[in-house]
């Protein structure tokens, strides 16, 4: 007899709106194993865990639960067949305490009500299996930060004792610390017999964790091995279905260290998150910022783009003091400063607003006369950037909220590039994007610095960070750790002084003084 | 941290309105004409807190009611309507013997509880934003309230008998009204708070994505608070008939006590944005406002003053609810 897998999907599908975003897919979960599902965005990969958590209810096809048939009206179906998952977006409910969201969907209960001892020691019990000890139960969730909101969101889902967990890259917002914890954690689950379905972009995550690997493209899922029998670029080549090359443009060889500074910062300090920083980008670098994350880098590009208040310190453009006081000062034709956000969603785009109003946001005062917008220039210097950064929509009057992540994306950074921007903030831009955007988004990077502009980056992929930069700048608890140029940026190199580990690599290097 | 820290910032908002009530209370008291000119009496004192307190848990109740919508971050502008409705249905129906009469409270408060449920249906089924539905179902609820009363009147055999009763005083001088408020924060506000429907309300206010994607059942909670939300209208529309003896469908007083529900809400520290605040701070909201408003009695003040010297209090202690906003060092948080 052949044993009936744990979970199973036959030839299902789903279209929205014309579009197929799963056409006959099929996939096996078996118990005790780590099964990665990889592809590009837009591949599927996403919808066939809609539909296995009962987000969305696909067209056809059908799924067997340990050989019976099952269907999910709803997400709380899903989760008391045992299936539970942490998305991508997270599902935790800001107001609400540690602790309840925890117990959010089945909080114990005493004489009718939630019993809230009880509650906060299932709390503790579950942040402890996450490895998550040092949150606090009581503490808002709106009040923590990402990386601990995720932890909370896997604690949540552990909590529920699930049989089949999916992790929608679930580590995307993790430090390099968590990470570990993380996988411990999901390494004991497995040999304690659950089935985890894990999406990821990162590579050496999925090898690290992986026993089976299925790829989907196109909506399909095209190959399933065992996990270490393809090299990387097979992998790649099968998820892209293309070649697979130079994903990173050449950097030029000589940085251009006679030109002015265009930005520098001196002895920046804010509260306790960043301590005296001081740095330089010129006319053509692209200066990388490094470290864990949560060592401060997005409250620098915040203190330098004017949103943080009670900053110390100097900022001098083309060698004069100023004093930025807000975003709106720091796009003016004085400055002419960008920031792409961490959060597109909320910090970058209007979601239900069209493509080119979103796109057009920044610059209005460009096309505006007396305040009135000139309809054919905006029109223009839309058409200029959706071909720019080749945007992939329909139209330009669609919601941008329809778009693909990677689109929305494109659609944050063409919004800046439209004010011509001569200092570019990039907030971790390729934070869930599929490997063909990234791609697209470095050479731009690189085309962006040639015509003249400084470009001050932070990664938490350490390839990126030595692919792209000219210069690398670690941060660790609000300070700069190290500072890392040409042929010293490695990835040794890069843990050793996110981690705040001395190598001997480093020990001939001038530290911090003059970034 | 340590819990009470947690504790804390989390009733921030209610200890706030307690205690702008218990500054504007004191001052009421000890400058009130009848407590001055009989040298502090105790008598005199329990006297202007009875009369204070039978005033305050009108808008006390439709402050509950609207905290229960605006906790799923909604808003319901039909809570003056149903107080007015039930007020016209409670002065034709709680009449004759005990029996009668307890039917008659019953049908009142039935009454309250369907025109909550109509708005929840109506929003969770007809997806339609609540102050549109509200408007539109409040207008509805005036006008029954119009048909059953187009002049003030009160049935023949009306029973004033619990109405004097619900209006006066206990032992120690405690307002009865008072205690029936207490009775009623511990029957429905504290069982809702501490319910799993109750987390949902608030969870959906906070989140609904969020709610969705944890596969709660919003559609119940949504339901739910509507519902508390039509039947504590309900409850206010009845004591105010106890308190007046009458019924009329006054328009001015419908908008007056909705608008008043919602400043009273604020002044509580309950967010208009949903999924934080609590009922109690609504009811020190409903309160310390009603004590601002009779302050200028007073000090002698013509009573043409009164609505203008309400708002500016009103927007001085919601600036000092907001106070903390000036000590925010990351301008994000602003948007929050």
């Amino acid at each position: 007899m052949v044993a009936v897998p744990l979970f199973q999907m036959e030839g299902v599908s789903k279209s929205y709106g014309g579009v197929r975003a799963l056409e006959k897919a099929g996939l096996i979960v078996e118990a005790g194993r780590v099964h990665a599902v990889l592809g590009e965005n837009g591949a599927g990969k996403s919808t066939l865990i809609k539909v296995m958590a009962g987000v969305v209810e696909p067209d056809e096809g059908k799924m067997l639960f340990e050989g019976r048939t099952v269907t999910f009206a709803s997400p709380a179906a899903a989760n008391r067949a045992g299936i539970a998952c942490i998305f991508q977006e997270l599902s935790l409910i800001p107001h609400l305490s540690v602790a309840d969201n925890i117990s959010i969907a089945d909080p114990p209960m005493r004489l009718g009500m939630i019993d809230h001892k009880r509650q906060r020691a299932i709390a503790e019990e579950a942040l402890a299996r996450a490895g998550a000890e040092d949150i606090h139960p009581l503490a808002p969730v709106k009040d923590l930060p990402l990386s601990r909101r995720q932890m909370v969101e896997i604690a949540k889902a552990l909590a529920r004792r699930p049989r089949i967990l999916i992790l929608d890259e679930a580590t995307s917002a993790l430090t390099a610390a968590d990470v570990s914890k993380v996988f411990e954690v999901l390494k004991r689950l497995r040999s304690e017999g659950l089935a985890l379905l894990y999406i990821s972009h990162r590579m050496h995550e999925i090898a690290e964790l992986a026993d089976e690997c299925t790829v989907f493209r196109n909506g399909r899922n095209v190959a399933t091995y065992r996990a270490g029998t393809k090299t990387d670029a097979e992998v790649v080549e099968m998820m892209i279905g293309r070649e697979y090359s130079h994903v990173f443009p050449p950097k030029p060889t000589s940085v251009a260290d006679a030109k002015v500074p265009v930005i520098e910062v001196r002895n920046l300090a804010w509260t306790d998150r960043l301590k005296n920083i001081s740095l330089t980008a010129r006319p053509g670098e692209v200066v990388g910022l490094g470290g864990l994350d949560g060592q401060g880098q997005r409250e620098l590009l915040l203190a330098m783009f004017g949103v943080l208040k009670g900053v110390t310190g100097e900022v001098l453009i083309d060698g004069k003091r100023v004093n930025i006081t807000s975003p709106r000062m720091a796009k003016g034709p004085k400055i002419g400063m960008a920031l792409i956000p961490e959060d597109r969603k909320t910090e970058g785009l209007m979601l239900p607003m069209t493509v080119g109003e979103n796109l057009s946001f920044a610059a209005l005062d460009l096309f505006s006369r007396g305040g009135v917008i000139d309809r054919t220039a905006e029109r223009a210097a839309i058409d200029r950037m959706m071909q720019l950064l080749s945007v992939r929509a329909a139209s330009t009057a669609i919601p941008v909220g329809a778009l693909s992540g990677g689109n929305q994306q494109k659609v944050v950074i063409a919004k800046w590039l439209m004010v011509e921007p001569r200092i570019i903030l990039l907030n971790d831009p390729t934070r869930g994007i599929d490997v063909g955007t990234k791609q697209e988004m470095y050479q731009l990077l690189r085309r962006l610095a040639d015509s003249g502009a400084a470009i001050i980056f932070y990664s938490t992929d350490y390839d990126e960070l030595i692919g792209c930069c000219d210069r690398v700048v670690v941060l660790y608890d609000g300070a700069i750790k190290r500072v890392l140029v040409g042929a010293e940026i490695t990835e040794r190199a890069l843990v050793a002084s996110a981690l705040n580990i001395a190598t001997e690599e480093g020990a001939g290097l001038l530290p911090v003084a003059n970034a | 941290m340590s819990d009470w820290r947690y504790r804390f910032s989390e009733h921030k908002g209610t200890l706030l309105a307690v205690a702008i009530f218990v500054l504007m209370f004191t001052i009421y008291l000890v400058y009130h004409p009848a407590i001055t000119s009989n040298g502090f009496t105790a008598k005199a004192v329990t006297n202007v807190v009875n009369t204070a307190a039978n005033k305050g848990v009108l808008l006390a109740l439709v402050a509950v009611a609207q905290t229960m919508v605006v906790i799923t971050s909604g808003i319901d502008l039909s809570v003056g309507m149903i107080f007015i409705l039930c007020n016209c249905l409670a002065s034709a129906i709680v009449v004759g013997s005990a029996w009668q009469t307890a039917l008659g409270i019953a049908g009142v408060l039935a009454t309250g509880l369907l025109c909550g449920a109509i708005n929840g249906l109506v929003v969770i089924f007809g997806r339609l934003q609540p102050i549109v539905t509200t408007i539109a179902t409040g207008a509805i609820y005036f006008g029954i309230a119009l048909a059953l009363r187009p002049n003030p009147d009160v049935a023949a055999d009306f029973n004033g008998d619990i109405g004097d009763a619900m209006m006066g005083k206990l032992p120690l001088g405690i307002p009865v009204s008072i205690v029936a408020l207490l009775v009623i924060v511990v029957v429905i506000w504290i069982p809702f708070r501490r319910s799993a429907i109750g987390r949902t309300a608030y969870a959906v206010g906070s989140s609904e994505v969020a709610a969705f994607m944890s596969g709660l059942r919003i559609r119940r909670a949504k339901f739910v608070a509507y519902t508390l939300s039509g039947l504590l209208s309900g409850m206010g529309g009845l004591y105010l008939t106890f308190t007046t003896a009458s019924g009329e469908a006054s328009l001015a007083n419908g908008n007056t006590y909705t608008l008043y529900s919602i400043a009273a809400v604020v002044l509580g520290g309950v967010s208009l944005f949903g999924g934080s605040g609590s009922a109690i701070g609504a009811i020190f909201g409903a309160l310390a406002f009603r004590a601002i408003g009779d302050l200028l009695f007073d000090f002698n003040i013509e009573p043409l003053w009164q609505s203008l010297f309400q708002g500016i209090v009103l927007l001085v202690s919601v600036c000092i609810g907001a106070a903390q906003l000036v000590r925010v060092r990351n301008r994000l948080d602003l948007f929050g």
